[in-house]
């Protein structure tokens, strides 16, 4: 049986595949882009990305120093016997890995400027949870989420009448006013929705999908494609330096709305993709994102 | 142009790079963000001397991620980040200390394009979010001041080899290559408004 002792170790060591070790799909992405790049200054940058994502995976070094705001999903079965506890047990394994891999402290009171030292503060680690009725899993993704990256991110609120065309238009806005500061290639999830918030919720949600994965409902999948090509034909390019690659990808959820009101959100994160996943079932671990972590616990 | 810099880098030097050079710096660099970039201008406008003289050196945007080992201080991770938040006190600080390039990510503004045309200095860029890599380039830390701003905002004095590829996008001819940039992009977002092809 797992241990609350032991939990906290695999969310340390969920952490630390996030922070250094960038997922496979993300790196085929980024190596894609740059097979694909035309523009000389572009290639160089993203070769050096690319020489980065390799000695940070090699060294077991924070892929950026920017280790983010740590940001957790629960997925949770009503009887995954440790329920109570993962909140305490998530905060706890944020100081450990803060101290161990290590992170860097970036939790900041917002009256005092007072940094905690340990990544945990008011609301930090934030939680999003979900419950799944009948299961005895828990499914923990880790995102850590940089501070450049939210340039890109917004929300607003549009009358029906500016139409889905008014929404994707606010999309390109968003990117294009970010530019170069939000270290672009990036990935963006965009949430359709009737209020701010869901639509942020939902931006978050689509982010979180896994890359290029489509929407199920062709029309909105035949959006991200669209969208992921006007946000590239803007000419932004990686680090603002000009080529093709503003953004690796669109993701996007959409909901039904208000009568009254189209919500558009957005949450866009760096080329630095930082996320990683496992679910503990009946005290096994199995690491849904960064794999290569399974056969180690095999040998 | 490819260039490899040493500090200290005389202003002829800094004079002769051009938007889009790409170069390499050997030498020390001085880590400064908000906190630091704050307390740095309160220094000098009350005649106070910083803990180091930047002229001729390189000032980096970045605050790091750190380990105290066994032989000190080692730097993990220390990628750029956005400069535009500095963009109030870069002027000050180029003329009152004649600091030569600044690196950071993101580009910077009109007021600091000015100082770089006036006193002679220039902006690079590093590629952001490389950290594992920029810290690979630091050979060591060679001290560190105002620790009680925290880690981040701490001013790191580092000694580099082979630090780079940095581009310059703010040369000392005041042109500012993001700058021309965002209108050429504002100009495919009109285009692209326009033609209204794409979401049909």
């Amino acid at each position: 049986m797992l241990t609350e002792e032991g939990i906290r170790r695999y969310v340390v060591e969920l952490i630390r595949a996030a922070a250094t070790h960038l997922p496979e799909d993300v790196k085929a992405s980024l190596r894609r882009a740059y097979e694909l790049e035309e523009n000389p200054l572009a290639r160089r940058m993203l070769a050096a990305i690319l020489e980065n994502v390799e000695l940070a995976g090699r060294r077991g070094r924070p892929i950026c120093q920017d280790t983010g705001v740590v940001m957790f999903t629960v997925r949770a079965g009503e009887r995954f016997p440790m329920l109570r506890r993962l909140p305490g047990i998530l905060r706890m394994a944020v100081a450990e890995a803060t101290r161990e891999i290590p992170l860097r402290p970036n939790a900041v009171d917002m009256l005092t400027g007072e940094n905690t030292g340990d990544n945990t503060g008011d609301y930090v680690p934030w939680i999003d949870w979900e419950t799944v009725p009948g299961e005895d899993y828990a499914e923990i993704t880790v995102l850590l989420k940089g501070g450049g990256s939210e340039a890109a991110s917004g929300v607003t609120v549009l009358t029906p009448s500016a139409g889905i065309e008014g929404a994707l238009k606010f999309v390109l806005e968003v990117v294009k006013e970010a530019g170069p500061r939000a270290c672009p290639p990036l990935v963006i999830g965009v949430g359709l929705s009737g209020t701010a918030y869901t639509a942020l919720c939902l931006a978050k949600r689509a982010l979180l999908r896994g890359m290029s994965s489509h929407n199920p409902r062709p029309e909105l999948a035949s959006l991200e494609e669209r969208l992921l090509k006007a946000v590239n034909m803007l000419g932004w390019g990686v680090h603002g330096v000009g080529g093709g690659a503003t953004a690796l990808d669109v993701r996007m959820e959409a909901s039904h709305r208000h009568p009254a009101s189209l919500a558009v959100g957005v949450v866009a994160s760096c080329w630095a993709f930082r996320y990683s996943a496992m679910r503990i079932r009946r005290g096994k671990v199995e690491f849904l994102v960064h794999r290569f972590l399974n056969e180690m616990e095999a040998a | 142009m490819e260039y490899v810099l040493r500090t200290p880098i005389s202003e002829q030097e800094v004079r002769m790079l051009r938007v889009g050079d790409l170069i390499t710096v050997d030498g020390l660099v001085v880590t400064l963000r908000d906190a630091g970039h704050k307390r740095a201008i309160e220094y000098l406008k009350s005649g106070r001397r910083l803990p180091i003289d930047l002229s001729g050196l390189i000032l980096y945007h970045m605050g790091p991620v750190v380990r105290m080992g066994e032989r000190g201080w080692e730097i993990v991770s220390a990628g750029p980040t956005t400069s535009t938040r500095l963009e109030q006190y870069e002027s000050d600080l180029i003329k009152k200390t004649g600091v030569r390039l600044i690196v950071g990510k993101g580009g910077m503004g009109a007021k600091t394009a000015e100082a770089c045309k006036r006193f002679g200095a220039a902006y690079a860029i590093y590629p952001g979010g490389a950290g594992a890599l920029a810290a690979e380039a630091i050979e060591s830390v060679e001290k560190v001041e105002w620790l009680d701003l925290g880690i981040p905002e701490a001013m790191w004095i580092l000694r580099v080899r082979g630090f780079g590829p940095l581009m310059i996008t703010i040369d000392s001819t005041g042109r500012d290559f993001y700058g021309e940039r965002r209108g050429a992009i504002e100009e495919n977002m009109k285009r692209m408004l326009e033609s209204g092809g794409l979401w049909r």
